[in-house]
């Protein structure tokens, strides 16, 4: 039975196995030595949220403190990840990927591409992204459908310390871009993780729960959101099968239309705004793919087409809740011609 | 006051760290004359789905658990009494059953015991014990298994003996570098793990049961110092014979998804429904830590010739002699190593086991821990 420990340690750990397997590893960011409130990086406080904490002691010179300019160092990390380096570079918040976007979308995605196969560039982007941290409008989006949109960069959202300590080593091993989701309301889930390394491969949906009647696909936060509403409706005899994507680029497309054709019926959980978002992409997976298993129609269950509200009252409605995921599934399995 | 002709069928404790498990279906219904090793219930725990067998004869006058109800271990399911019991003697004992599963796990019952370490060679070795008295028995899994394989058996077997499990280099949370991947480095690794129980126990004998790869490192250990072991029980043991399924052996060592792994592992086994996707996903979180590739792949070295086996373990048995009792328990239906190889597990008692493959400890638990339970009782 393997330890428990929380999602942030889940990370720290993956960070730390890697520095240690591989010299070429570095870690790079805003306060990633020294952190909010702390005199710098002597306190070694590690990040914002304490993901890289003890890192800078441990690795001397290999995490890097850098200027508030996401334009500078995201492409400074992207560019020493080309001349044979494999940076971590923490985006703080997704929000700030305006400044940035360049490096992302137009260089790093592009490099294998262009150069015909022969340039690599194993970087890898961590960023927190979603709601319900009181971070209201420009601190609280769920970017990745832009990010999943481009060809050429890989987006991970783990859902569990298991999944976070697995996915990032696999994302600091891999040799393409990737784009490290980390949802700043899972930073305390606690779950078993090993203590030895292991990296999960990406493209491979984890299904967190079976069941017979309703396929619930999510990712990232909402998963555990879905896990409830599954466990309330079990109460009732509905039994969802919840089906975690983890990856949103590679999709785990099989998985996902596997279960749908043997359930019929489809409820896609998203915290992302609803338009272009994965629920949207997911629905159309299986609406061209999985169209005779359908028994009803597809629901979605999203945030709503606005801003993440400053008020708590507004963003407590604003992030779907278990609730909004059991009136879908009561939908789809209500629903008669 | 509750009368003695009444026999609780209870929860199991399937695995170490198992506290609850739920009656997925009955097998049984009231009314119904059981055997010894009759299935009488599928329960689901929060690892595996296996089959409670009964370990009483007898006439099943009520079912207590509900089908989906969460039951405590060691809690009442289900009573067997003879027809001249009454009910309100049956009423009664339901009751107190009843009021068990309702209390649920208590909130200070002990989860898993501390795993244990032995460094064996500068190799860290995992091993995990059950049961206060007895004499010593050493669990040895096969290839590709851990000492969770022995689930549905360490602990039913530690009501009266000390029952130890260890995982084999390159396997389960021991070191996963199994060097030059031969019988020897495996064996070492039995022997630190014996030396240490032995000590812990206060005991200078203990019984051997080995799987598969883990009969063969058994064989080797006995062999090397037959002095300390009281008795061998090898199940599917490997090197008696040509025969083995090569197709398994690579396709486990090469299985990258749970697509891949899930008919592989399906092999294993008389009835493939054992195989759910939590076992799967155990399998696959294994064989994804660092290491776990090479070794596996290392150790088919060990195993394979070819398409043959390359373990022999002919000598070894020779080398033990006559005076340790040898049992050797095989699945009817293993489709990994042919049971027909029991002829050459030469003087040992041969148990053959319906309705199981490649893995009738977890298939059948009962009759292999009869099985155990008789070869100690030869070692006198």
């Amino acid at each position: 039975m393997a330890r428990s420990i929380t999602y942030r340690e889940a990370l720290n750990e993956a960070l730390a196995q890697e520095m240690e397997r591989d010299e070429s590893v570095i870690v790079m960011g805003e306060d990633n030595a020294g952190g909010a409130g702390s005199p710098g990086e002597q306190d070694a406080w590690g990040g914002v949220l304490g993901v890289t904490k003890g890192l800078y002691h441990k690795f001397p010179g290999r995490v890097l403190d850098t200027p508030i300019s996401e334009s500078a160092f995201i492409g400074a990390a992207i560019g020493a990840a080309t001349a044979g380096l494999r940076p971590v570079a923490e985006l703080m918040f997704v929000d700030f990927m305006g400044v940035c976007f360049d490096q992302i979308y137009n260089q790093a995605a592009k490099f294998r591409y262009m150069f015909g196969g022969k340039a690599v560039t194993p970087v890898v982007i961590r960023t927190m992204y979603g709601a319900g941290l009181r971070a209201a409008a420009q601190h609280s989006q769920c970017l990745y459908p832009l990010f999943t949109h481009i060809p050429g960069l890989k987006v991970v959202l783990p859902a569990t310390p298991y999944d976070a300590k697995g996915l990032l080593i696999q994302a600091i091993r891999d040799n393409d871009p990737v784009m490290f989701f980390e949802h700043k309301a899972l930073y305390d889930l606690a779950g078993p993780v090993p203590e030895e390394s292991y990296a999960l491969p990406f493209g491979e949906a984890n299904v967190a729960r079976e069941g017979e009647d309703v396929t619930i696909v999510t990712l990232g936060r909402m998963v555990h959101t879905c896990l409830e509403a599954a466990g309330q409706l079990a109460a009732d005899g509905v039994q969802c099968e919840v089906i975690d994507l983890r990856t949103t680029s590679p999709l785990d497309e099989d998985t996902v239309l596997e279960s749908v054709e043997g359930t019929g019926r489809l409820v896609v959980v998203d915290e992302a705004h609803p338009r272009c978002n994965m629920a949207t992409d997911i629905s159309a997976l299986a609406a061209r793919k999985a169209f005779g298993a359908l028994r009803a129609p597809i629901e979605m269950v999203t945030a709503p087409h606005t801003p993440v509200p400053f008020s708590n009252a507004l963003e407590d409605i604003y992030i779907p809740d278990a609730q909004r995921v059991v009136n879908a599934v009561k939908t789809v399995t209500g629903w008669t011609r | 006051m509750t009368d003695d002709r009444i026999v609780p069928v209870t929860m199991p404790k399937w695995g170490l760290s198992m506290q609850l498990g739920k009656i997925t279906s009955w097998v049984v219904a009231e009314g119904e004359e059981v055997r010894v090793g009759d299935d009488l219930a599928d329960i689901e725990t929060e690892k595996i789905t296996g089959t409670l067998e009964a370990a009483d004869a007898g006439t099943v006058r009520r079912i207590i658990a509900r089908v989906g109800e969460d039951v405590p271990v060691s809690g009442t399911i289900a009573l067997i009494a003879p027809a001249e019991v009454g009910d309100d003697a049956l009423d009664a004992a339901v009751a107190q059953a009843r009021a068990v599963i309702d209390a649920g796990v208590p909130d200070d019952a002990a989860g898993a015991p501390e795993l244990q370490t032995a460094d064996v060679g500068g190799r860290k070795i995992s091993y995990a014990g059950a049961g206060q008295d007895g004499e010593v028995i050493l669990l040895v899994h096969g290839y590709g298994g851990d000492r969770n394989s022995w689930l549905f058996l360490q602990e039913p077997l530690a009501a009266k003996y000390r029952v130890y499990a260890l995982d084999l280099p390159g396997h389960g949370t021991s070191a996963k570098d199994v060097g030059d991947g031969t019988l020897g480095v495996l064996a070492d690794a039995v022997t630190g793990v014996l030396d240490a129980v032995l000590i812990s126990g206060g005991a200078d004998r203990a019984h051997l049961v080995g799987h598969s790869l883990g009969g063969a490192v058994a064989l080797a250990v006995a062999a090397g110092d037959p002095g300390r072991i009281a008795s061998l029980t090898l199940i599917a043991p490997a090197g008696f014979g040509p025969e083995i399924n090569a197709g398994y052996l690579r396709g486990f060592a090469d299985a990258q998804t749970r697509r891949e792994l899930k008919p592989v592992v399906g092999q294993l086994f008389a009835d493939e429904s054992l195989v759910t996707r939590q076992v799967v996903d155990d399998l696959l979180g294994y064989k994804r830590l660092d290491g776990v590739d090479e070794a596996l792949h290392t150790l088919l070295g060990l195993l394979l010739d070819g398409d043959h086996q390359r373990t022999d373990s002919i000598a070894a048995r020779a080398a033990i002699g006559g005076t340790t009792p040898v049992s050797v328990v095989w699945g009817v239906a293993d489709r990994v190593i042919p049971a027909a190889q029991a002829e050459s597990v030469t003087g040992a008692v041969r148990y053959l086991v319906d309705g199981a493959g490649h893995m009738p400890h977890m298939e059948r638990p009962a009759q292999v821990q009869a099985a155990i339970e008789e070869t100690i009782a030869r070692a006198g």
